[in-house]
């Protein structure tokens, strides 16, 4: 394949992955956002989306469309649910003070991790894409499905945008998170408040996962990469703005897809790593977000 | 999280409990069977590199989750100095010493303009940079398989580093040397600055110190002392690989500190040795013995933020270093 | 009479947030020796003046000159040794530590970029401020157990020890009982003895019996300048301020 299609190859790879960053960064923005705490479990919401879609997928033999579907629609719901528990047993306890908060994620990380391990195993198992067309191009053919993964996403964000702006519920987040004591003041039911986004956040990593995880497979470690890439994403692309976000999450799943397939993953992987870790020195708003109030 | 500060009402009692714990070291020398007088000289070389992290953490409240990147200064300053040109076991220590004070100012002069959060996954980021970098220049470093040294390489003039009990007594002398000078830092008044900084650091700053030198200070010395421990790691037991690269390494520290006690002379030797052993006795019943390294991290941040030695120094003992 | 170097000027010192103009252009003289007020309503940009010129703060815009000297550029911790101090606002005290360790700290910072530290000289300077503010005798108590109005008084024993020449006290009064504020008129007046006084206050007696020159406030701006007596004769001061502190 000549250098074009090869190119065009990368792109499309690279809006894959974007498209599933976003939407896993987008979570870790909400509570980034709104709880002004780092989830360094993040990536384990990722992680387990994977593997209860496996688990899901497994309990309709035969359709792999009705396994996916049902993946689809629950696995989300149970690591909203784990989510929940977590936030309510650990986080609320610790009234959500950043350093704390950060020790007791990477010790959920490691318990979810772990306990992945025991109970899902090693190995790593695919789950089947709902469907299996392929689109044609002049010069080469491409997955059908992953194209819907890219619609799908942006369907996902469009509807987390809508919610946001448009409802009553979207506005008492954007409340807590611009000033969490007025929104106490007016009634506004912060810790419900930071639980349900806690949740949401979970959600839609997971939601990434499982659109991810038909060609990826789950895996108990699946989880790291995501979470590094998408504290990267929300460093970069600014706390709290969600338009911030996707142009970041675009801009480093297509930078990373491309250089990883002409290049190395781990040269793709170092170069963004050390430039976001330069952005938060020299300019900690990232490039759309507001500087810290 | 934030553990007492030390009042200075006994420092005679500090230091002989030090000198005890040195003499109990010593004799447990002649005592233990080989396994374990292994596993207490593994457990010495790392508790200096949580002792580095303490510094840092427990004394100028800088939580960093990078330090892994400053052990494997050290380790792969001495390791590649020692196996690629030839050095010998005091130049390869000494290499890895500066690759540790290097790497600390350089980290220094950039994370130290962020603070809290930012400043956590900064430290964070450069660690996982390093841990590439030593895999993209993986026929120098060995990647991810790592390399040994040679035998022959971890000498000390006429005496065997490689020989089990040489290995005890040279750990311990790096233990004992750590544990003598964070003591003098921390007792001296640019040590005081320090505490004062973790306590109150606006205040600190508007009487008139200059709080970047003061913590950049700290970076430096808490990144010597891991160093120290990565090369004296890879001089007396021979393994260089870049696990020692990965989060992992960043967070055990913490979690031996948080569990020892932050800000506490012998809390890191304490956490250590205990998680060493926690990991080491249920690794024979499951894989999944890093489950118990996070119950422990959530249960510490709940319930005993200051740690068994530093909960001790509250409720019974307010001299204990 | 000679002309004297004021010891701080400001001129068309600004700061902004946003588009909020905190501080607004202000030209400020103080000269040695003074007991100064600067009073105003709430949000007038007192603290942040205070702020911009002991350097907690950097300005839009101006500058500040110190005893002749542009320290405009200079971070806070240096304003500190050229003989800056600032007592806070909200009382900032090492709660952990001893009455005595906290004043140490400012003694030893004094000693160290002096070039000796011995203890001997640490303990004169300490107990010399803590004997100053009549804390002398809870030397070895932890501040954090110390009543309200005594931790006051240990903010400013720590802006003494650093033997300034301009001592800046934000608001030194508030929550002390009436007894406790004569005590600190008659420090102040001791204090004014050795250095320069700016302080912030509330408490319009406390300002009307201590300061030579009172500065009045608004809006990021200087509204009025003068002796206690044209302050209090002051129209446009009693309609913006005085007035409402009156019937308050």
């Amino acid at each position: 394949m000549s250098f074009g299609p090869h190119l065009l190859l990368a792109v499309l790879e690279g809006l894959v992955s974007s498209a599933v960053l976003a939407l896993t960064a987008l979570g870790l923005s909400l509570v980034f956002g709104v709880m002004r705490i780092v989830n360094v479990a993040h990536g384990e919401f990722f992680m387990l989306g994977a593997v209860f879609a496996w688990w899901f997928s497994t309990m309709v033999a035969g359709d792999p469309a009705l396994g996916f579907l049902l993946a689809l629609v629950l696995a989300p719901l149970v690591v909203g649910l784990i989510a929940l528990v977590a936030e309510r047993l650990v986080l609320r306890r610790l009234n959500y003070d950043p350093e704390a908060t950060i020790v007791a994620t990477i010790g959920m990380l490691y318990i979810f991790e772990q306990l992945a391990l025991m109970f899902y195993g090693p190995e790593a198992r695919a789950v089947q894409a709902p469907f299996d067309f392929r689109v044609t191009l002049p010069w080469f053919g491409y997955s059908g499905y992953k194209l819907a993964i890219i619609a799908a996403s942006i369907l996902v964000m469009l509807a987390t945008w809508f919610v946001l702006t448009r409802t009553r519920i979207g506005l008492i987040m954007r409340a807590t998170q611009y000033d969490r004591e007025t929104a106490q003041a007016f009634g506004i039911p912060v810790d419900k408040v930071y639980a349900g986004v806690f949740a949401l956040g979970a959600m839609l990593a997971a939601i990434a996962a499982v659109l991810i995880v038909p060609i990826q497979q789950a895996h108990y470690l699946m989880g790291t990469d995501p979470l590094l890439l998408s504290f990267i994403v929300v460093i970069i692309g600014g706390l709290g703005s969600l338009r911030g976000t996707v142009v970041a999450a675009v801009l480093i799943g297509l930078t990373e897809g491309i250089v990883a397939v002409f290049f190395s993953p781990t040269l793709a992987k170092m170069l963004a790593t050390l430039f976001v870790a330069l952005v938060l020195v020299f300019r900690p708003q990232g490039l759309f977000g507001t500087a810290a109030r | 999280m934030t553990a007492p500060i030390v009042r200075n009402d006994r420092p005679m009692a500090a230091i002989m409990l030090h000198v005890i714990v040195i003499v109990v070291l010593v004799a447990l020398q002649f005592v233990l069977p080989d396994y374990h007088r292994a596993v207490f000289s593994r457990v010495l070389v790392l508790a200096v590199f949580a002792m580095g992290y303490n510094l840092l953490f427990g004394y100028t409240g800088l939580l960093s989750l990078g330090h892994a990147m400053f052990f494997c200064a050290g380790l792969y300053g001495a390791g590649m100095t020692m196996s690629l040109l030839g050095w010998n076991a005091p130049a390869g220590f000494a290499a890895g010493l500066a690759c540790g004070a290097v790497l600390a100012l350089v980290i220094g002069l950039l994370a130290l303009r962020t603070t809290g959060v930012a400043f956590m996954i900064v430290t964070l980021m450069f660690a996982q940079v390093l841990y590439l970098t030593i895999l993209y220049f993986n026929e120098y470093t060995g990647g991810d398989q790592g390399f040994s040294l040679r035998r022959a390489a971890r000498q000390l003039g006429p005496i065997d580093l490689t020989d089990p009990t040489t290995r005890y007594f040279a750990a311990l002398i790096l233990f004992a040397a750590a544990l003598a000078v964070t003591h003098m830092i921390v007792r001296s008044p640019r040590g005081r600055v320090l505490v004062a900084i973790r306590e109150n650091e606006d205040r600190v700053r508007m009487l008139g110190y200059d709080v970047f030198a003061a913590k950049l200070a700290a970076v430096v010395l808490s990144g010597v002392l891991c160093a120290a421990a990565g090369a004296t790691y890879a001089i007396l037991f021979g393994y260089v690989g870049a696990t020692f690269a990965t989060i992992q390494y960043s967070i055990l520290p913490l979690l031996w500190v948080l569990l020892g006690g932050a800000a506490t002379a012998l809390g890191p030797l304490f956490g250590t040795l205990f998680m060493y052993y926690v990991v080491d006795i249920t690794s024979n019943y499951t894989t999944a013995y890093l489950l118990f390294v996070g119950v422990a991290l959530i249960l510490l941040v709940l319930y005993f933020p200051k740690g068994v030695l530093g909960t001790v120094r509250e409720r019974w003992l307010p001299w204990l270093p | 009479m000679a002309a004297v170097t004021p010891l701080l000027e400001t001129c068309g010192l600004s700061r902004s947030f946003g588009g909020l103009r905190a501080v607004d252009r202000v030209d400020f003289t103080l000269q040695p020796g003074e007991i100064r007020a600067i009073i105003g309503p709430n949000g007038a940009g007192k603290t942040t003046f205070v702020s911009l010129v002991c350097g907690r703060l950097p300005p839009s815009g101006g500058k500040v000159i110190f005893d002749g000297e542009d320290i405009t550029g200079l971070p806070a911790h240096r304003r500190v040794r050229k003989g800056i101090a600032y007592t806070f606002q909200i009382t900032s005290i090492f709660g952990k530590l001893t009455v005595f360790d906290n004043v140490a700290l400012s003694v030893q910072q004094a000693l160290l970029s002096g070039g000796g530290l011995a203890t001997a000289s640490l303990r004169r300077g300490v107990m010399d401020a803590l004997e100053r503010t009549g804390l002398a005798g809870r030397a070895h108590e932890t501040a954090g157990n110390l009543p309200y109005g005594h931790q006051r008084l240990l903010e400013v024993a720590m802006g003494l020890a650093l033997k300034p020449r301009l001592l800046i006290l934000d608001e030194p009064t508030q929550g002390l009982s009436d007894g406790e504020i004569e005590g600190f008129v008659t420090l102040v007046r001791r204090i004014a003895e050795d250095a320069t006084v700016l302080l912030i206050e509330h408490n319009m007696p406390l300002v009307m019996e201590l300061a030579w020159t009172i500065t009045v406030f608004e809006r990021g701006r200087i509204l009025a300048e003068g002796t206690p007596s044209e302050i209090r004769r002051n129209r446009i001061v009693q309609d913006a301020y005085l007035g409402a502190v009156a019937d308050a």
